[in-house]
């Protein structure tokens, strides 16, 4: 218990000088927050946050961007952040998607990093807008204990702040955090704090100066598996030939509080409700509709603990693994299928084709740390480009596959610490002439050709000395 | 392609008819051949389809991890190989201790497809090398018994090959062992040798020692080969049939293949060493001297001969002997008379069950059962004696070479089951000659009274031209055995000279053997049925029997198809969730797996070449736990793999292969003892079980709360509730059991810390407990724990 009472110290302190700094300049004062509310949800291993802000500009010129603030411990872990708009009067409201983009501001107090909503609109002085923002966190509960037995139930540590921390005045604000059980060890209580059930009320508190902090440690129990891919390459081939074979190689591991000595299949298989509650049993991945030639295997062969479920609309693929997963366990697979390629391949008005393809994991509910999507071209296609709805890296390779002679173009995408939210459409676009199709048949074609000249040529032709 | 001429046929032999029907039975030939090929391909990937496309058993992993360090490495690195990840402390040089032709072969193939862009991964080549290599097996066949007799033999022999279960069994899809290559490598250096013998070319010589070379590198069953050639020279030498093609088919084969074998490390100086290749050596002088006699007498006269003879026979007498006593001495002064294990429990069945408990205890080195050859060559079994008479009509250079090679084969294949691989092919050839030979007197007398028949129906004409082939092929050879080939005529030519010869002759012999009509037809179609069984047979064994991957169990229920994957699981769990660096020690079945799959460094391993290793394994898990701990320890050992099959009934788990541990282990260390373990000589594991076998290592880490899952402890494979169902480990934990049980992995349990009033104490048990294992004590690992 040592480390998070010092962690808290820290933490107060860091609040101290906090307080310190908002005497001193701070962006835009003009804009203030009159009432703030999130909703932080625990119940999985991905923290949602769910803020709804009530931006109000009470200075006199209008803006257009509007910051949230981030701890630097929390900032490594945020997955995305997203921000969305009312818009119409009462029941006509619509939700527009407004832009987030991370911003440097040159006397960020104590390494807090920024995030700029540009909002469609400016805002005019007087006037005041209504923001939706979700960011998830990947990583951010703490086991402990670090390490459980097979029986023991898995908790957790989250740290976060009873106050938003937010560059702007907050006028009134309130937190509320939703536990999985009702089982929660331990709170910090910042008054006024309420706990009912699996929620927890922080708040709500009134009239906070920008960059308040109060930091809590909430300890509850998380049973549920913390399903973390720590590495996935997917290799999407194009052929034009009709079809689309994706490749997916993972690295699963079970990022929950590690298992500790003994595992016995005994206690695991007759009390399942009491042994093993956290372990990772079967993951869903879902797939899309049509698919065919699916198959499940690692490096030492087939798994064959899998089940696919396709309809109209989607395919559904529940994959054991070979073993289940406790704490800290690893497991290596390979999942891979066929899609029919009209269903993703398209072709624009600029007569290029493009691919149509989604970028994220298709497992439920998990964490990717380094996604690596890689798209091979046929042989033969030109100037790609990849259109991607957040930053990725990227970068081009080349690919020799069945009989290629000058090699496939591979456009490589990589982005870190992925969740669900991230499962969007991107696209390659391409040029491609469709004679390149015959390339290989014809080259196959004219060797054998060649072939039979020479065994003719062979027959026809008496090398021996004497006749 | 020696074309089959249609002698038989009522029209008069016009040349162009002639060609034109050559010409179509050569390319029919050549399609049935290839379709040959096709099947022999296609039977074995029945693996595949019910199961999956991956290694099989044992062996194959090892050589499958030695082809991917291969394809990962190169060539120069796999020579230098030394491996760490086995034979833990003491490692194992691959390079120098592996044969390593289907590991360079499968290598070279990938490599291949690799360069032409074509990525297949290692695993895929390995799985499907065996398969290729059984339709290059059923080509060689197919060339052999046509050098024997003829066309139509040797189409059949190949058919019949190509699927013989016997052969199936080892070389299904996946099935990647070096008996995959070595019986494409065996029959091929056999052809090349008839072919030698045949043509009296010295390009075939040099070829058959290639082929000889290869077969070195591919398998220890070489050593079948430079004993049955030598054996079949002295055959013709004592049979009078020494010329000039004999000493070209042996002479070149002793002296370039001996060279060659001696380039493979693992063979190395044995090749000239050990008394498996002395047969070589001593028929090579006989061959020699039988030459100079030869020479000798074509240059003297008689008389004059007659005197050399006496003395030569005197002065080389006295000299043979001595060299001979001398010779004697040498090998007699080593302990196995330079002798293999394996080779001597060849020559003396008893042998290995008497001395080497480690041969023995393999289930492929026990003599086989009557049922297991119907199994493995089924209807061959009674086509082979009538393919040996075959031979004798007429006795040619090359069928007495079958006989010789089907009499020996069916020696060693009565002493180890093993074997039967090597006898296979021998029976398909001799079944192949007498089905073929007896289709040719069917369908001949059939012909001669249906004279209309032959020119109507192509198909039929063709097919019984080859079946008739061999005869004029025999009338061929016994002319050119008279010619000695002095001249080699080119492909053409030859082809010409050989239509126009027998063709008269063979006609005249063939109309002495016509049967009745209805005879002959009910025959026929007798043979068809049996070969319909044959084949029947051969595709049931290749579908049920023989594809069962043994990673993977499947067990039909009424509610559907169960997958027991329990040993990749294990596997994958230790692959996964153990450190690189762990020590894995189970039995040695399972050391080629747990290397290959789980990645994990393992004391022993199914190359069984260091007993006293194995023996310690087997001791430690033959003592109590406190002994056993000490020995893992010694070891540093972390993980003990243990295989279980009492929950589902898998029988061949560790218990089963329990006393054999104990007698490896007694052998090395004689307080363990064999009957400690037996009640009144019965091996159980209930109640009425002795205390040794109750508190030895293997029960309590195979039967660890295993009471808990159904109340009485009830063993399926032995079918017995076990006799002790309540206890505890002390000194290991159970870390991992599969889901159906039939792996369990154990963690040695780290020493306890040391107390100072303890030390003492445990000290002196140490000492006492050391002395009792033995040799290890010797060893100087000092266990800084005790």
């Amino acid at each position: 218990m040592e480390a998070p009472i010092r962690a808290t110290e820290f933490l107060r302190f860091t609040l101290l000088s906090l307080l310190f700094f908002v005497c001193r300049s701070s962006p835009s004062q003009d804009l203030l927050i009159s009432n703030a509310e999130r909703r932080i949800d625990l119940t999985s291993h991905i923290v949602k946050v769910y803020l709804t802000l009530k931006v109000e500009n009470a200075g006199s010129t209008p803006t257009s961007e509007i910051l949230l603030a981030f701890p630097p411990t929390q900032v490594d872990h945020l997955a995305t952040v997203e921000a969305l708009v009312t818009k119409g009067k009462r029941k006509k409201t619509t939700l527009a998607r407004l832009d987030v983009k991370p911003t440097e501001l040159p006397d960020a107090p104590n390494g807090t990093k920024y995030f700029t909503i540009y909002l469609s609109n400016p805002l005019n002085s007087g006037e005041s807008t209504t923001l939706e923002v979700l960011y998830l966190f990947t990583h951010s509960l703490e086991p402990f204990p670090a390490e459980i037995g097979q029986s023991e139930s898995q908790l957790v540590y989250y740290r976060d702040s009873a106050l938003i921390l937010s560059p702007y005045h907050i006028k009134q604000q309130t937190t509320f955090l939703k536990t999985p059980s009702t089982k929660v060890e331990s709170f910090t209580s910042v008054e006024p704090t309420n706990r009912a059930g699996t929620e927890m009320k922080y708040g709500p508190y009134e009239d906070r100066p920008p960059y308040s902090f109060s930091p809590i440690l909430i300890h509850f129990e998380n049973n549920s598996p913390f399903p973390v891919v720590e590495e996935l390459v997917r290799e999407v081939e194009i052929s034009h030939w009709g079809n689309l074979q994706v490749t997916e190689q993972y690295t699963l591991v079970h990022g929950g509080a590690r298992h500790k000595g003994v595992f016995s299949r005994v206690d695991y298989q007759s009390r399942p409700n009491l042994n093993g509650v956290s372990s990772l049993r079967y993951l869903l991945a879902r797939l899309p509709p049509r698919v065919h030639s699916v198959y499940y295997r690692d490096e030492i062969g087939n798994i064959s603990s899998s089940h696919l479920r396709t309809d109209s609309r989607k395919s559904e693929l529940e994959i054991e693994p070979r073993y289940p997963l406790f704490g800290g366990w690893k497991a290596t697979f390979v999942i891979g299928y066929g899609l029919p390629l009209q269903d993703f391949l398209f072709e624009s008005s600029d007569d290029r084709r493009y691919l149509n393809f989604t970028f994220g994991c298709p497992l439920l509910d998990t964490v990717v740390d380094k996604l690596t999507v890689k798209v091979v071209l046929p042989e033969g296609s030109k100037d790609p480009s990849a259109v991607v709805p957040f930053t990725v890296e990227q970068h081009l390779e080349t690919k020799y596959s069945y009989l290629d002679v000058v090699g496939r173009t591979v456009v490589v995408m990589e982005k870190k610490n992925l969740v669900p939210v991230h499962n969007s459409p991107f696209q390659v676009y391409y040029t491609f002439k469709p004679i390149f199709m015959l390339a290989e048949p014809l080259m196959l074609a004219s060797a054998f050709f060649l072939f039979f000249v020479a065994c003719l040529a062979y027959l026809h032709i008496d090398l021996s000395i004497r006749k | 392609m020696a074309a089959p001429e249609t002698s038989t046929a009522a029209v008069p032999t016009l040349y162009t008819n002639n060609t034109l029907r050559n010409a179509f039975g050569g390319v029919l030939s050549f399609f049935i051949l290839l379709l040959i090929g096709v099947m022999a391909f296609s039977i074995r990937l029945f693996s595949v389809i019910k199961y999956e496309s991956v290694i099989h058993e044992f062996d194959p992993y090892f050589n499958y991890r030695v082809t991917q360090f291969l394809a990962k490495n190169g060539i120069y690195e796999f020579w230098n190989w030394f491996d760490d990840r086995t034979w833990y402390p003491l490692g194992r040089v691959i390079g120098g201790t592996v044969y390593p032709g289907l590991t360079l072969t499968a290598g070279t193939i990938w490599w291949l497809l690799n360069s032409l862009n074509i990525p297949l991964s290692v695993e895929t080549v390995c799985v499907f090398t065996a398969p290729i290599f059984s339709a290059f097996a059923s080509w060689a066949t197919f060339l052999l018994t046509k050098e024997v007799k003829g066309t139509g033999a040797g189409l059949t022999a190949a058919a019949l090959l190509a699927m013989v279960p016997s052969y199936i069994s080892r070389s299904v899809a996946g099935s990647y062992d070096n008996e995959a290559v070595a019986i494409f490598a065996l029959i091929f250096t056999f052809y090349l040798y008839i072919k030698t013998l045949n043509t009296g070319s010295l390009f075939y010589a040099t070829l058959n020692s290639i082929a000889y070379f290869y077969m070195v590198c591919s398998w220890g069953g070489y050593t079948f080969i430079i004993n049955l050639i030598p054996m079949h020279v002295l055959l013709c030498i004592v049979t009078g049939r020494f010329s000039s093609r004999l000493y070209i088919a042996y002479a070149p084969l002793v002296v370039l293949g001996t060279l060659l074998a001696a380039l493979v490390p693992v063979v190395g100086f044995n090749a000239v060493m050990t008394s498996e290749h002395f047969a070589s050596f001593l028929v090579f002088i006989i061959l020699h001297v039988v030459a100079f006699v030869y020479y000798i007498k074509g240059i003297l006269s008689p008389k004059m001969f007659k005197v050399a003879v006496t003395l030569v026979v005197s002065v080389g007498l006295a000299v043979c002997c001595a060299v001979i006593a001398v010779l004697i001495a040498l090998v007699a002064s080593s302990p196995t008379k330079g002798w293999s294990g394996r080779s001597l429990s060849l020559l003396d069945p008893t042998y290995a069950s008497k001395y080497i408990p480690i041969i023995a205890s393999v289930s492929e080195h026990q003599p086989p059962t009557w049922p297991s050859y119907f199994m493995d060559i089924n209807v061959l079994a009674f086509l082979v004696p009538a393919g040996i008479i075959a031979c004798f009509s007429p006795l040619s250079d090359s069928s007495s070479f079958v006989v010789l090679y089907i009499a020996t084969s069916v020696y060693f294949s009565g002493v180890m089951v093993r074997l039967m691989l090597v006898f296979a092919p021998a029976a398909c050839i001799t079944s192949g000659i007498a089905l073929s030979q007896s289709f040719d007197v069917f369908t001949r007398s059939i012909k001669f009274q249906l004279p209309g028949i032959s020119s109507n129906t192509e198909v039929d004409a063709a097919e019984t031209s080859s079946a008739t082939a061999e005869a004029q092929n025999d009338a061929v050879k016994t002319e050119k055995s008279e010619e000695t080939s002095k001249n080699r005529p080119s492909k053409k030519s030859k082809k010409k000279e050989k239509e126009e010869k027998p063709s008269t002759k063979a006609k005249a012999e063939k109309r002495l053997l016509a049967l009745p009509l209805d005879s002959s037809v009910i025959s026929l179609l007798l043979l068809i049925l049996l070969g319909a069984f044959y084949v029947v047979h051969c595709v049931w064994a290749a579908a049920e029997a023989y594809s069962a991957p043994s990673i993977v169990l499947t067990s039909r229920s009424h509610d559907g198809l169960h997958v027991f994957d329990d040993f990749r699981e294990a596997y994958g769990w230790l692959r996964h969730n153990t450190d690189v660096d762990d020590k894995v020690a189970s039995w040695w079945d399972y050391g080629y797996q747990t290397t290959a799959m789980a990645n994990r460094t393992v004391i022993v391993d199914n190359n069984t070449w260091n007993n006293t290793h194995i023996a310690t394994v087997g001791t430690a898990m033959s003592s109590p736990e406190k002994a056993a701990w000490e020995i893992f320890h010694s070891l540093d050992v972390k993980y003990v793999l243990v295989v279980f099959g009492g929950l589902v009934g898998y029988p061949s788990d560790d218990i089963n292969k329990f006393l054999w541990m104990v007698r490896i282990g007694g052998g090395v260390f004689p307080h363990i003892k064999e009957p400690d373990y037996l009640r009144d000589g019965q091996y159980r594991i209930d109640s009425q079980a002795t205390p040794t076998m109750l508190n030895c290592l293997m029960y309590k880490l195979s039967y660890y709360r295993f009471v808990e899952t159904d109340g009485k402890g009830f063993d399926r494979v032995r079918q017995t509730e076990i006799g002790k169902k309540h206890f505890k480990l002390t000194h290991f934990e159970e870390v991992f059991t599969t889901h159906h049980w039939m792996v369990r992995i154990y963690k040695l349990k780290p020493p306890k810390n040391r107390i100072r009033g303890k030390t003492k104490k445990s000290k002196s048990q140490k000492t006492s407990s050391t002395s009792s294992r033995g040799k290890r004590s010797g060893s100087g690992k000092k266990n800084p724990w005790q």
